[in-house]
């Protein structure tokens, strides 16, 4: 009896283990593409090459790159971006200087050069995209906040 | 055999002595279409990408290379071959490159780039080489598809609509000064004008 019961446990958990394997939700890059089926590649939207700069949604993000950066090597050799907005290079350039938070090491003090922690541009500084957003963003920054309660105290 | 050799010289000495005019001339004609075409065709295999990369050092670094630029594949199909920017196109300018080539010839029989590590090693020298030549001709081999005459400004970005129209436009820069590193990775930068 006991182990007739454990059997129909059993074999009713894999059951549901496999409906729920089968109507699985989670999306993926595939888009749930039956995997003898090859899914339609997405268009690659271009890249914003405007130079504009754009407004920054709270005050300490990492303003995004304007420009197309194709190619641009940042490794052990060189710093692309730094051949225009390297401290030495901005008058000619024109383009604006590396934040003055970049030469700091992690105590603080300030180098000579770009501090190594910085050296990576990409890691946060990015290129924007011409395209529509996968999900809506409910960000509201921190000023509009005060200004709704201001408002509302009123 | 000293007999024979005597011939042969009065022969070279006075050819017309020994056959006719016309024979000569004919001769002379079709020798020299299949010599000179001979050594065109010749000059012209040593221009295809195939034989360039028929060598690993070329196949395995800067092919690899340049595979991944614009240079390469773009959304209209015209690509650059190596020869394209690498070899000037006017015959003497051509000949002179193809002279200094010899060097390289000399480079793959002893391997003087045969790894990755020596490639690496010798990548300064051998792009400041590169870089001197399109200076020194204004950078040709660009301009042999880039022209300047017909770049329409209004299709570029604002940067780039300003720069070639200042620094480009007043001879005070060439495309190399700027376009360094377009079509393969750059060495090590330190002490090159403008990094």
């Amino acid at each position: 009896m006991k182990k007739q019961l454990v059997f129909i446990l059993l074999a009713f958990s894999l059951f549901s283990l496999v409906s729920v394997a089968a109507d699985n939700e989670v999306a993926t890059l595939r888009d749930q593409t039956k995997i003898e089926d090859q899914k339609k590649p997405e268009i690659i939207p271009k890249v914003i090459n405007k130079d504009i700069k754009r407004k920054r949604n709270y005050p300490m993000q990492p303003p995004v790159i304007p420009h197309t950066i194709r190619n641009y090597e940042v490794n052990i050799n060189n710093n692309k971006c730094m051949t225009c907005h390297g401290r030495q290079r901005t008058e000619e350039s024109q383009a604006p200087m590396v934040s003055v938070t970049h030469f700091m090491n992690r105590d603080g003090n300030f180098l000579a050069e770009i501090s190594p922690r910085r050296y990576f541009c990409n890691q946060c500084h990015v290129t924007q995209l011409d395209a529509k957003p996968l999900i809506e963003n409910e960000f509201v920054d921190m000023h509009s906040l005060m200004k709704k309660r201001n408002s509302a105290e009123k | 055999m000293k007999k024979l050799i005597k011939i042969g010289w009065r022969t070279l000495r006075s050819p017309s002595g020994y056959y006719s005019l016309g024979f000569l001339v004919l001769g002379g004609f079709i020798a020299g279409i299949i010599f000179w075409g001979g050594f065109n065709t010749a000059l012209e295999v040593t221009n295809t990408e195939e034989f360039c990369i028929s060598c690993h050092e070329m196949e395995n670094n800067v092919y690899e290379e340049l595979k991944t630029t614009i240079h390469f594949t773009n959304r209209s199909g015209v690509r650059a071959t190596c020869p394209d920017c690498h070899v000037p196109h006017k015959w003497t300018d051509k000949i002179a490159r193809k002279m200094q080539a010899s060097k390289e010839v000399w480079g793959t029989i002893f391997g003087t780039i045969d790894t990755r590590e020596k490639f690496l090693a010798h990548r300064k020298t051998l792009a400041q080489n590169e870089w001197t030549r399109l200076k020194a001709n204004d950078s040709l081999e660009c301009r042999n598809c880039h022209n300047f005459d017909y770049m329409d400004f209004t299709e570029q970005s604002e940067r780039a609509s300003q720069q070639h129209s200042d620094s480009l436009a007043t001879g005070e820069k060439t495309c190399i000064d700027c376009h360094k590193g377009i079509a393969h990775q750059l060495p090590d930068m330190e002490g090159v004008e403008g990094w």
